[in-house]
């Protein structure tokens, strides 16, 4: 242990921590900007950067940035002098100096964090006036990139290149010019961004945001001639209170059924339902894979979930000689939309092109994902408009609601009903165990012992299982973050040393409750865990918790589909992956 | 720019340090990093011994040091000498004094990020420490010699200049800190600035020294801080006076045709490239033509009249 002062406070601890920590530990809440960490799900951006955390440490002669500097024996701290506070107010007062302060337009209005930080320090002007950098703005589907903003933290940079090892962006050029961008200052759109928009979620200002739907959401309601559906995703339901003040996790399934219809779509359903078809689909092309390997006939393993469209699109771009180990089920947004406009349109009595989907999704890529050309009909997309939970949150606001208020309602039918294996689909592990739930049951013929599969829940990065298949040792792994994922497509180049069934693949911190789309946590890890207990509950509080005793699934495959992974269902809810790899060519 | 981790191939920018270099450097391993002068030194130390090595320089300073002499002065060129030499024998002696005979001012120590010294600096016995002492450093062994032809102000904008082009742009002092130094010192040089400028110069400068993450960042605003330590009463002059002593700062001059003095002969006129020149109705005692005038509203400061007048009627003021 290390003896210290902080503020002539005498404290201990343990050696190797930082100054910042040590204090935050101790009730002093040092301000910073450019760190970020998510506690226990390794990530971390350290740059020493911004220079907002400078402290007096006694007989040494420049400040220190808390953020990056050990305690040592001995040390006397000050987190509060003159000398410290006029450096931290001039420092942020420069940052402000070069930013074009539009707080009142800006997607990041009071969730800004350079915005709270110049609150707190007091600034009530900035000194200096001098040339603004400006660059060209850009955008993606998903990701809206206004440079202007920047304030040079990097984390967007450790996000994409550490976390996801997509590699997208970098920092160019040197000096007052210095910003983050693509290599070469591309497109990012021509990048080897995958859109998982995680360097949104991190950003601390306006820099990058996602992009906005709403107003196109708002004139397909308000058009008489359309029918207008939508679908919200798992990790919604425990993420969307946050925004209306409500304690991180919160479930606010019910009040948000009510919200939606009261901003005026016409039919609810939910995106649970068809992530219970998802694990039919997908699970069965499992238990198909599984027996032409036991029966000796080539065959790709492991299979890869695909629900994740940021996975997607990185396989497509980093491995297309792997294509086709992934399942080729759509995500749970896909198979909803092709159900929605295929098997629900003339049920609903219209047509095609006149029913609107809508999803809201904890995510960003999957207003990419919603774009793509195969889960579109002559032109006419499966899903039309992909919103985040963000921009629900901000679309109840503006319609003069408030979510504390809502009644509890239910989901419309027959896209409705689900069980407690597609709840889980929102957090790490949660697309294995459902998965393992419904084939353990059709490959054994015999009822689950225990229900809950505790080896593939928590927030390990890799975790890694060995499930008894009633005789069968079936090997599974479960990742979130790409560079995790990558580690395992590596494995699977090198021929699968470990011998590996089936793996499940989330790019986001813990999965989707911590997707690009959810309230900013601000790097508080404590919500994304408070998501995950609260989906969890969720599925045990449900009567029905496997996929394939959903009587609504059950119904569709008896009225439409017949059997999964049958011919009808190939065509609707099965997909095909494309070489994307010449997005990297600019960067090799 | 400093040294950062291209070797590796990523961005030439410094990392954290602890770990320094020589416990985790290249890839992770042990690097040594130094000046090609630290390794010149090494042969000679070997064959003639660290005694002898010793035998040369100051109690903390050991050995010898080279400089790059130049600026103002009569000789200039690399030159090694033992360290504890004084300025005084490096400029007189080495240097063979300022330049056509005209006064000491200052001299710039260590490169851009260096200090400025002046005539109470001459004599001290010039190490690390002493140098550091004055507010300037060893640094790059930079020694540029300036006469009274030298705008202090000016100078330390040139040096600003420099490490603007040089930041890495990682910390936010240096990166934006160094930009808004530079913009203060150009509205000083230019006549637009005021007492509170002044004022900030001197905050800023410190901030940075204080704040920035790495070596460039830190010595970085040297130039300004010495130049306002010791050349107070010419930023004021800038300030106040609008004046700028040295002639350096264009906007600050004026070009003034001495009425008395001007026979009327009007080559200033002929060869003025943006016609500010124009003739009065007054005619001096002794002179058969009217004088001439310049209209400073136009004049662009090149020069070229006070050249043309064979009189030396016109002055710059
Ligand atoms: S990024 Fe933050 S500080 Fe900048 S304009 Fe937006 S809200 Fe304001
Ligand atoms: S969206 Fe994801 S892949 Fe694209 S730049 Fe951001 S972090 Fe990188
Ligand atoms: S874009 Fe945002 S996250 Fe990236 S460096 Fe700039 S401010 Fe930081
Ligand atoms: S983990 Fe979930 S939220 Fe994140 S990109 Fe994938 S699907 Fe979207
Ligand atoms: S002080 Fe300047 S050169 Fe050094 S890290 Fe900061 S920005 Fe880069
Ligand atoms: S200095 Fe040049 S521009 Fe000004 S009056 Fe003389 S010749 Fe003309
Ligand atoms: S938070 Fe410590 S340097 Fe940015």
């Amino acid at each position: 242990m290390i003896n210290l002062t902080i503020d002539n406070k005498p404290i201990q601890v343990p050696e190797g921590t930082t100054i910042l920590k040590a204090a935050r530990m101790n009730g002093i809440d040092i301000p910073t900007l450019c760190h970020f960490e998510l506690d226990g799900m390794n990530f971390e951006n350290k740059p020493g950067g911004c220079r907002v955390c400078v402290v007096e440490v006694k007989g040494r002669r420049n400040l220190a940035p808390a953020c990056a500097t050990d305690v040592m024996e001995g040390m006397e701290v000050l987190t509060h002098s003159a000398r410290v506070i006029n450096a931290r107010k001039t420092v942020v007062e420069l940052i402000l100096s070069d930013h074009p302060n539009d707080c009142l337009q800006c997607e990041k209005n009071g969730d800004c964090e350079l915005q709270s930080l110049t609150k707190r320090l007091g600034i009530k002007e900035i000194p200096f006036k001098g040339e603004t950098s400006t660059y060209r703005k850009d955008s993606t589907l998903s990701v809206y990139r206004d440079m202007d903003k920047c304030v040079m933290c990097r984390r967007c940079e450790t996000m994409c290149n550490k976390f996801m090892t997509a590699g997208a962006l970098s920092g160019v050029n040197r000096g007052f010019q210095a910003v983050v961008a693509p290599a070469f200052e591309q497109n990012l759109g021509d990048s080897s961004c995958v859109n998982c928009g995680q360097c949104v979620q991190v950003c601390p200002v306006g820099a990058l945001t996602l992009v906005d739907d709403i107003a196109k959401v708002m004139n397909a309601i308000a058009d008489p001639t359309k029918k207008v559906v939508v679908q919200t995703a798992p990790a919604v339901r425990v993420a969307l209170g946050e925004e209306f003040g409500m304690k991180p996790g919160e479930i606010v399934t019910g009040k948000m059924a009510a919200a939606l219809r009261r901003l005026g779509f016409d039919q609810v359903y939910d995106t649970d339902w068809s992530a219970d078809l998802t694990i039919m689909e997908e699970g069965t092309e499992l238990l198909g894979r599984l027996k032409k390997a036991l029966a000796g006939e080539p065959v790709k393993l492991p299979m890869f979930t695909s629900c994740c469209p940021a996975w997607v699109t990185f396989y497509e771009k980093n491995f297309p000689d792997l294509l086709e180990y992934p399942s080729t089920a759509k995500s749970p947004q896909g198979m909803f939309g092709a159900v929605a406009k295929n098997y629900l349109a003339p049920k609903l009595g219209v047509k095609r092109e006149d029913l609107v989907v809508v999803s809201i999704m904890p995510c960003l890529a999957k207003k990419s994902e919603r774009a793509r050309e195969e889960l579109a009909v002559n032109g006419d997309s499966d899903v039309n408009y992909t919103l985040s939970t963000r921009e629900l949150a901000h679309m109840i606001r503006q319609c003069n609601l408030d979510l504390n208020d809502m009644p509890e309602e239910d989901f419309d039918s027959p896209l409705g009903q689900s069980t407690g294996a597609a709840v889980i689909f929102g957090a790490t592990g949660g697309v294995m165990e459902a998965a393992l739930r419904t084939a353990y049951e059709v490959h054994t013929g015999k009822t689950l012992p225990k229900i809950d599969f505790m080896e593939t829940r928590g927030f390990d990065g890799v975790k890694e299982a060995t499930i008894d298949f009633d005789g069968f040792p079936l090997k599974i792994a479960v990742v979130y973050s790409l560079g995790n994922a990558r580690k395992m497509m590596e494995q699977v180049r090198q021929g699968n040393p470990n011998g590996y069934h089936f793996i499940e693949v989330m790019a986001c911190p813990g999965g989707c409750i911590g997707g690009a789309g959810q309230p900013y946590h601000h790097g508080n890890s404590d919500i994304i865990r408070k998501r995950m207990e609260a989906i969890y509950r969720e599925d045990a509080g449900k009567p029905i918790r496997k996929s394939h005793e959903n009587p609504e699934i059950l119904a569709i495959y008896k009225e439409y589909y017949g059997e999964p992974c049958g011919h009808l269902s190939h065509e609707q809810l099965h997909t095909h992956y494309f070489d994307k790899s010449d997005k990297l060519e600019a960067t090799k | 720019m400093p040294p950062g981790r291209e070797l590796e191939g990523q961005r030439g920018e410094p990392t954290l340090k602890p770990p320094f270099p020589a416990v985790s450097g290249y890839m992770g391993k042990p690097s040594n990093v130094n000046n090609v002068e630290t390794f010149a030194n090494v042969p000679v130390i070997i064959t003639k011994g660290a005694a002898w090595f010793s035998s040369i320089g100051t109690e903390k300073s050991k050995g010898t040091k080279v400089f790059a002499l130049a600026g103002q002065i009569n000789n200039v060129g690399l030159i090694e000498v033992p360290m504890g030499i004084t300025l005084r024998e490096i400029i007189y002696e080495i240097g063979g004094g300022i330049k056509n005979g005209r006064q000491f001012k200052a001299v710039q120590t260590g490169g851009p990020s260096g200090g400025c010294l002046t005539a109470k600096h001459l004599d001290t016995a010039i190490d690390y420490d002493s140098l550091v002492a004055a507010g300037s450093m060893m640094g790059s062994g930079g020694m540029v010699v300036m006469d009274e032809t030298s705008c202090m102000p000016a100078i330390a904008k040139f040096y600003l200049e420099f490490t603007c082009e040089e930041s890495c742009g990682k910390c936010s002092p240096c990166r934006i800190g160094n930009k808004r130094l530079c913009e203060i010192l150009e509205k000083i040089t230019d006549g637009r600035g005021t007492m509170e400028d002044l004022q900030e110069l001197r905050n800023l400068a410190a901030v940075i020294k204080d704040t920035a993450l790495c070596g460039l960042g830190q010595t970085s605003p040297n130039p300004v801080l010495s130049t306002l330590d010791n050349f107070w009463d010419e930023y004021v002059e800038h300030v106040v006076d609008k004046k700028c002593r040295a002639g350096v700062c264009k906007k600050l001059m004026s070009y003034v045709i001495d009425r008395e003095k001007c026979i009327g002969c009007g080559k200033c006129a002929k060869g003025c490239p943006v016609e500010a020149i124009s003739r009065t109705d007054y005619t001096a005692p002794g002179h058969k033509l009217a004088s001439m005038v310049i209209d400073s509203t136009k004049c662009i400061k090149c020069g070229a009249c006070i050249n043309n007048c064979k009189f030396g009627a016109i002055s710059i003021q």
